[in-house]
């Protein structure tokens, strides 16, 4: 386990520092120079050799990057061009909500996809698999940024349940979640069923049967808890797919979280900002996968003794 | 039934983004007593909020989203397979760093590195096929890699070797052909997540510019109209519903046909 520890670490590690080389050039890929677009071409000239030798755009590039590296461990991630306030201080000022939007996701992604996955495995060829495979479908191929003024559309135009966007009181986050979360669904539930129709042909199972055990308890007790572990994995993945989404559903519905910023600071030409907001989201990724990938080795012993990939 | 009607709502989407080059389209002309007009006898889709033919855009808007989807699926498959091949047929430290190299690119998630890129590039179709490509490529090249490790120990690959084929030809003649069939299927899906992706950042307004019409723009500018024209939302949104529900239905039933463990759409690692 301590082998294939320190491997998986040095591995992240790597990653980690690609992420952050690929977020530091993405200034430097913007077409002219960066400063003439941030500050606009009204800005006085010492305006902008001020903002120049601010961010180090007056360095060669790698003492820029040393010096980019160097700040990144002091967690400094600059200041706001556009706010003037430090970007980690507006980066902890949103996470709440991200934090919230993405559990409330996960939610509804658990609470749809078990049910339609297991109901489609355990009725497989019928009416049952075929809708919730369908129903699976939709979610799958309908866009969040179309899904979700739908979803204001009827609930709160027409029927007035929930409110249209913003952040206030708990019914608000209703509507943000079902549109990230379904995109989710669509996939975990098709995850769900096809582990549990290989987990359901297993010798234990039929034992289970033989023994006269009640049918919900072979299937919650022996088959589900068997074909959870795919799933999990799974769902490590795709929650990248989620942050991604956030961005979006965040925009869609005006929720004051990381996508949002990420989005207002592109608009507003606030590049620290928006290399911070990627650089945060794209970490928060790879160490969910790491303790995805951390947490099946130790549940399955055959990942850690293999060596891994 | 279930391969006709989305076999047919593709070759409707063709047909639409082609004859919009040859029909007499105003998709940007501007009637203000038909501002936010419903749909008539005259104008199929009604107007939208600066008196535009709704209809028009969204042919236009198929269009957009075909150029964009044939171009980036085309360029990352190019890329990324090209990538991948040479490689994992190369092999040693080469396709160490390769490996290294797509699992930092994986490590951004989903459409984000997209996102950051359209925005710093600014607006126009051409830096959206360019961001879209940067993140799209990375896939296609995971999938041939596991496939040429799978493949580049069989016998016909060695028999080409010990006759001394050239290792380009050998990729082109006895690579290439066996990993076709995946390539296809994971291409298929690729369309309609490039479909999604386009709309979605004409939606986030990092997409084509203003005057230009694509179906992610129409449902930003109709989102702000809800209540008092949801025609504005519909049309576009039920095209590009229509248009990915299709392929992935497609999609599904040819990954059936050829029968290819799809390592790369479960997510696993290679």
């Amino acid at each position: 386990m301590l082998s294939y520890l320190v491997q998986r670490l040095a591995g992240a590690l790597l990653v980690i520092l690609g992420v952050v080389s690929i977020v530091f050039l993405l200034v430097h890929l913007i077409p002219g120079d960066p400063v003439e677009v941030m500050l606009g071409e009204s800005a006085s000239t010492a305006d902008r050799a001020a903002l120049r030798a601010s961010l180090g755009l007056d360095q060669p590039l790698a003492a820029q990057f040393l010096d980019y590296l160097g700040r990144l461990l002091h967690f400094d991630l600059g200041t706001s061009i556009h706010q003037r306030r430090a970007v980690s201080e507006l980066l902890l000022e949103r996470l709440p909500a991200t934090g919230l939007l993405t559990a409330a996701s996960l939610a509804v992604t658990l609470l749809l996809a078990l049910p339609l996955g297991i109901l489609a495995a355990v009725r497989k060829d019928t009416s049952w698999d075929t809708g919730a495979m369908g129903f699976s479908m939709l979610g799958a191929s309908i866009p969040n940024f179309w899904l979700g003024p739908l979803l204001i559309l009827v609930f709160s135009l027409w029927l007035g349940w929930f409110p249209v966007s913003g952040r206030e009181g708990a019914a608000s986050v209703v509507l943000p979640a079902l549109t990230l979360g379904t995109g989710l669904t669509a996939v975990l539930s098709r995850m769900v069923r096809s582990s549990m129709l290989e987990v359901l042909g297993e010798d234990y199972i039929r034992t289970a049967r033989a023994k006269g055990l009640p049918g919900h308890r072979i299937i919650l007790r022996h088959a589900l808890r068997n074909a959870l572990l795919p799933v999990i994995t799974l769902l490590g993945l795709q929650l990248g797919a989620l942050l991604a989404g956030a961005v979006i559903t965040e925009t869609v519905f005006s929720w004051p979280g990381i996508g949002l910023l990420t989005i207002e600071a592109i608009q507003s030409r606030d590049y620290p900002l928006v290399q911070a907001c990627v650089l945060m989201i794209s970490l928060v990724y790879v160490a969910v996968n790491l303790f995805t990938d951390l947490a099946y080795a130790r549940i399955d012993p055959r990942i850690r003794l293999g060596g891994g990939r | 039934m279930r391969f006709w009607l989305p076999a047919g709502i593709l070759a409707a989407w063709l047909v639409m983004a082609l004859a919009a080059q040859f029909l007499p389209l105003t998709p940007n002309a501007i009637e203000l007593p038909q501002i936010l007009a419903s749909p008539s006898a005259t104008s199929w889709l009604g107007h939208d909020d600066l008196g535009r033919q709704i209809a028009d855009r969204l042919l236009i808007g198929a269009c957009t989203s075909l150029l964009v989807s044939v171009w980036v699926v085309g360029l990352s498959l190019l890329v990324g397979t090209l990538f991948g091949t040479s490689t994992a047929y190369h092999g040693g430290w080469w396709d160490k760093l390769a490996v290294q190299l797509v699992d930092i690119f994986l490590a951004f998630p989903g459409i984000l590195l997209a996102i950051a890129l359209a925005g710093l590039l600014g607006p126009g179709i051409d830096n959206v096929v360019i961001a879209l490509t940067t993140v799209g490529w990375v896939g296609y090249a995971r999938l041939s890699r596991a496939q040429v490790l799978s493949l580049k120990h069989r016998e016909h690959v060695q028999a080409a070797e010990a006759l001394g084929s050239s290792r380009w030809c050998i990729m082109r003649r006895h690579l290439l052909p066996l990993m076709a069939a995946p390539l296809i299927v994971e291409a298929t899906f690729g369309v309609a997540a490039v479909v999604i992706a386009e709309a979605g950042l004409s939606f986030l307004g990092l997409g084509v510019q203003p005057p230009q019409a694509s179906w992610g723009a129409m449902i930003r500018d109709g989102s702000r109209y809800m209540l008092v024209a949801p025609h504005m939302v519909l049309a576009p949104g039920v095209a590009i519903f229509a248009v990915v529900l299709s392929i992935n239905l497609l999609g599904d039933r040819l990954r059936d046909k050829l029968d290819t463990k799809m390592t790369a759409k479960t997510g696993t690692p290679s």
